[in-house]
């Protein structure tokens, strides 16, 4: 492979922590200094990474670029291999648009805990994390970047989450760990069924598909679970739900948009190419358990009384989507399966924005509750609609190209995977489309139409009751704070909004980036197969 | 028989002295004499210069390590390959002199405010690590065994320090009778061991088991010679059923002293281990490495579940302790397994070194805070983050490392611990491995409890007055952090020291 040791990845994923250490010498109190270092910060990152989308040789997509192998730790033969391909270059690039776009959200929606210092230095670390596993190309070095994010994520959801905020952030993070720990093992065994040469994905998964079938069987079991947990797949999922919604809105964001893909990229770039015959085995059970996270996702979606909590679960469905996607093996699939990670994350960390700006607002989520947002805050109410329709895979929105080109290749999974399987279940994913449009659309009639809640509405406006009145004073601060999109909302959504509409117009714009690297891919999985 | 004994010295051999090998030694001793002296005709105002001092004897001793690594000769062997100064010695030897510096540092103000005995103290530290560093070195069953009791019995005394205070003395007293039970215990071991192959020298008594191995096999005395060299040993890293003595005297010290046990006796235990059984009994395998995998798995386990139930920090370290003392058995118990030997001693060494730092980091932390909150329940670190944020996020530092969270320092010790011992391979390796896996989810735990407190539990009574930290404990808390960091991120800075090499290969042993 040709290394150029070419330093704009390194400077794209470590530049954050310039911002940290400057922060750090920055007495807390001085809040507004702190949010402009961090937006500049993120946003001088982004910048880096537009000129990484701008430099990248789109005819070369299967080929890794910027690629840089330096000497890290020799002893255990692990080296700085780092390099960017089509599969990576769209999460990338998208880790470093959504810390960028929160940072700029946090200008005045600061979590209830305060202290935006430690708050946006952790969101900075956690960039690192999140950037750094897109682009290791050694699977210690991915292992590292993996964990890194870990304990910033742990802390956002523990400190400045809601009620229940210390259960759910010692869930996520046991449960994490317990993935991660068997995760390691996995690696380690891989490095030694391969003769304990190099750590270097190169090496690997060259050497990964002549592993004896039982071993790789064996192996892709370990990393199974350490991947699944973090996707997560049923029946990994239950820390989601509590750490989704007892995050501050910009964990959930970020977890929605960035950290869960770090489970599907891991399969798609690690477990799949380097144990093809493991990946083949476990191709049906993967459909099978993304296929009741699909149907699963959704019931639990009906059965629920928080917003926050309903959208945690339509990442569960949508999710299984992306792994049903990867399950069939095909490049289809797999195409579709990346589209459908930035898509939901386009879409789903939308969705929590608004989500947590209602909070903002109404100091609560309960969907019984919200009412009427479109009488009382149209735009608003709106642009739930768009993100709605969005996550139920209208076509013309993102959330389309990441859906209907699943089902559609799960009805040829590749290699001779139990075809009556997936066309079973291609019928029951279609099926789990329809009820992702019953609960998108019922949330949104239920919070959006209707007339507003009365315990919401301004005293101002005469004919209201003697009692109202009396209770005016006290619910005066409470109803000030209703109001439409701010200035800032408009600028942190703007980009999600508009990328939403041009993936879903011109798809094409995405998947000529993912392909020939797809392609590479499953011919390399398929030549691992006997 | 005056005339006999004058005979017997015709064939004295001048024994081999290296004198820029022996410098390090050679600083402490002198120190250990200056410091003595000085603190007779000392005023009582003036003891603070008595670390000060101890802390330059440390520092010297530390630059003919440097200049002798720096050289990186071969290996320097001395009284008859009876001492040795090795790349394997060397860095050890560094890290036991930062330790001791790590230690007065952290002392100073505790000493200095609480009133103790001050010039003894640094005595008594000093003596105790000439025994360590003395440990690194010794080749030979008798310079262990000194070497042991050198760095122990200053230790039985630092331990019980706080001498109006019953539970520091149910400290020393706790840690004496049973340190001197171990020695007692290795010492029997030993004699079988000399009883039997003739010899105290490691590489001569390496070569006889191995020959009796290869030939007619062990016979009974060697077996209980191995098995009560372990017990002793055992007895020294806390491991698991040897280990009853730590949680009380670790609670009982004064803190630094704990510190101190914690990391450099530990260490200085698994370092003679290391070396009888690298180079004296490496051929015994099938006699410690059954024995060491239980002790390993004891270790790790029971420490862990017992840390969990616990609300004392220091105590909670305590078992912690030893629970990361079983981790670093894990890979010794598969150390003749194919090629492990070479793996399993990076990951020993490395696995102290990177320790150390972070152990001793999290007690300056607690020293530091408990300054102000005078209390030593984890409870009394909530809302730490809040008032001290750059305590707290050391101690979080500090604490991830020991949970082993990349990228902060005993990740990579783990690492190495379990890549050693997949590497090995087998049943009863791959069992051990899955075994560690689960352990260190159930130590996350317990870290994470601590973590917890500070970052999302209010203040105890709503106390958030600035904790008011000296100068010492923040060179000493810089100190342990920039190791575990570096060490976390750039290991292989230490890792090319543990040459497998140098410990058996120079010695023709092994």
């Amino acid at each position: 492979m040709d290394y150029s040791n070419n330093a704009l990845l390194t400077i794209g994923t470590f530049l954050p922590l310039v911002g940290v250490l400057i922060m750090m010498f920055i007495p807390g109190s001085d809040e507004r200094a702190h949010k402009q270092i961090a937006i500049i910060t993120s946003g001088a990152t982004l910048a880096v990474g537009i000129y990484t989308l701008i430099q990248f040789d789109y005819g070369n997509s299967a080929t890794l670029q910027f690629a840089v192998n330096e000497e890290w730790i020799e002893v255990i033969k692990s080296n700085y291999i780092i390099g960017l391909d089509g599969i990576s270059l769209p999460l990338y690039v998208l880790s470093m648009a959504v810390t960028f776009l929160v940072a700029v959200y946090t200008w005045n929606n600061v979590p209830d805990a305060g202290n935006p210092k430690a708050f946006l230095m952790l969101m900075l670390v956690l960039q690192v994390g999140m950037a750094g596993s897109f682009i290791a190309q050694d699977l210690i070095l991915f292992f590292v970047f993996f964990e890194l994010v870990l304990l910033p994520m742990y802390f956002m959801i523990g400190v400045w989450g809601g009620e229940d905020r210390q259960y759910a952030s010692l869930k996520f993070f046991l449960y994490t760990m317990f993935g991660s720990a068997l995760m390691l093992v996995a690696f380690l065994a891989l490095f030694f069924q391969t003769g304990a040469e190099s750590f270097s994905f190169e090496h690997l998964m060259a050497a990964g598909a002549l592993i004896d079938h039982d071993v790789q069987v064996w192996i892709f079991a370990g990393m199974f679970i350490g991947f699944a947990v973090k996707v997560p797949m049923f029946p990994f999922h239950t820390w989601l739900p509590d750490a989704h919604t007892q995050a501050p809105t910009q964990g959930s964001v970020i977890l929605a948009a960035i950290l869960l893909k770090l489970g599907t990229y891991g399969f798609v770039r690690i477990a799949l190419p380097m144990l093809p015959q493991g990946a083949h085995e476990w191709a049906p059970v993967i459909g099978i358990l993304a296929v009741i996270g699909i149907i699963y996702g959704a019931l639990g979606c009906l059965a629920q009384t928080d917003m926050k909590r309903l959208i945690a679960f339509s990442s569960v469905a949508h999710m299984g989507f992306v792994m049903l996607g990867i399950s069939t093996l095909t490049t289809f699939g797999i195409n579709a399966a990346l589209f459908g990670m930035v898509a939901h994350g386009l879409i789903t960390g939308m969705l929590f924005f608004v989500a947590g700006s209602i909070k903002h607002r109404y100091h609560t989520l309960e969907i019984k509750r919200l009412s009427g947002l479109l009488i009382q805050m149209p735009k608003m109410g709106w642009i739930l609609g768009f993100a709605a329709m969005a996550s139920l895979g209208l076509p013309g929105l993102a959330g389309f190209w990441g859906e209907f080109p699943v089902i559609l290749a799960a009805y040829s999974p590749a290699f001779g995977v139990n075809e009556a399987l997936f066309r079973t279940l291609m019928v029951i994913a279609a099926m789990g489309t329809v009820l992702a449009a019953g609960y998108l659309l019922w949330l949104f009639q239920r919070t959006a139409m209707g007339d507003p809640n009365p315990e919401f509405v301004s005293h101002d406006e005469p004919a209201q009751s003697l009692s109202a009145a009396a209770n005016h004073g006290a619910d005066a601060d409470h109803h000030d704070e209703i109001h439409d999109v701010t200035i800032v909302e408009w600028i942190a959504w703007m980009p999600f909004l508009v990328a939403i509409v041009v993936f879903g117009v011109y798809p094409q714009l995405m998947f000529k980036v993912m392909d020939p690297a797809v392609i590479q891919l499953v011919e390399r999985v398929g030549n691992g197969i006997p | 028989m005056i005339a006999s004994i004058l005979a017997q010295g015709t064939d004295w051999i001048r024994p081999h002295a290296d004198w820029h090998a022996l410098a390090p030694e050679i600083v402490l001793v002198v120190g250990i004499n200056l410091v003595l002296l000085i603190d007779l005709w000392l005023d009582d105002a003036k003891k603070w210069m008595m670390a000060t001092l101890t802390g330059f004897v440390l520092l010297a001793a530390f630059i003919p390590v440097v200049t002798l690594a720096v050289i990186g000769d071969d290996v320097r062997s001395m009284f008859f390959d009876r001492y040795v100064v090795d790349e394997y010695a060397l860095i050890l030897k560094a890290m036991f002199l930062l330790i001791g510096y790590v230690v007065v540092l952290i002392s100073q103000n505790e000493l200095e405010e609480g009133g103790y005995y001050q010039g003894e103290f640094y005595l008594m530290l000093l003596v105790s690590v000439l025994g360590m560093v003395m440990m690194t070195s010794s080749r030979d069953l008798v310079s262990i065994f000194v070497a042991l009791e050198l760095l122990s019995i200053p230790a039985y005394m630092m331990a019980a320090w706080r001498k109006r205070d019953t539970k520091s003395n149910e400290a020393g007293v706790k840690y004496y009778l049973l340190g001197v039970f171990a020695s007692g215990v290795l010492l029997y071991g030993m004699s079988y061991l000399y009883g039997t192959t003739g010899t105290t020298k490691l590489t001569e008594i390496g070569a006889a088991l191995a020959e009796a191995d290869a030939g007619p096999g062990l016979i009974a005395m060697q077996v209980v010679a191995v098995a009560f060299i372990i017990v002793g040993f055992g007895f020294k890293v806390s491991a698991v059923p040897f280990h009853t003595w730590a949680p009380d005297t670790y609670e009982g010290a004064p803190l630094p002293v704990t510190a101190f046990l914690s990391v450099a006796s530990k260490a200085a235990g698994f370092v003679g281990l290391v070396t009888m059984l690298y180079v004296a009994m490496f051929a015994a395998d099938g006699v410690y490495q059954p024995f060491l995998w239980i002790l390993a798995a004891l270790t790790m386990s029971v420490g862990n579940v017992l840390a969990l139930r616990q609300t004392n920090i220091v105590r909670m370290l305590a078992y912690s302790s030893v629970s990361q003392g079983g981790f670093i058995l894990m890979p010794l118990a598969v150390l003749a397994t194919g090629d492990a030997a070479e793996s399993a001693l990076k990951s020993v060494v490395i696995y102290l070194l990177i320790y150390a730092f972070s152990n001793l980091g999290a007690f300056a932390v607690i020293l530091a805070v408990s300054r102000k909150t005078r209390s030593g329940e984890i409870s009394s670190f909530g809302g730490l983050m809040s008032y001290a944020p750059g305590m707290g996020l050391l101690m979080t530092l500090f604490l991830a490392s020991l949970a082993g969270i990349p990228p902060f320092g005993i990740w990579i010790a783990k690492l190495q611990a379990f890549k050693t011992v997949l590497d090995a391979g087998g049943t009863a390796a791959y069992t051990l491995a899955v075994i560690a896996a689960v352990n260190t989810v159930i130590a996350a735990a317990y870290y994470m409890k601590v973590l917890r407190e500070m970052w999302m539990k209010p203040a105890p009574d709503g106390d958030t007055t600035p904790i008011n930290t000296p100068q010492p404990i923040w060179a000493a808390l810089t100190i342990c952090a920039a190791g575990t960091v570096v060490l976390g991120i750039l290991p292989g800075l230490v890792l090319r020291f543990a040459d497998l090499q140098d410990l058996t290969g120079a010695l023709g042993g092994g």
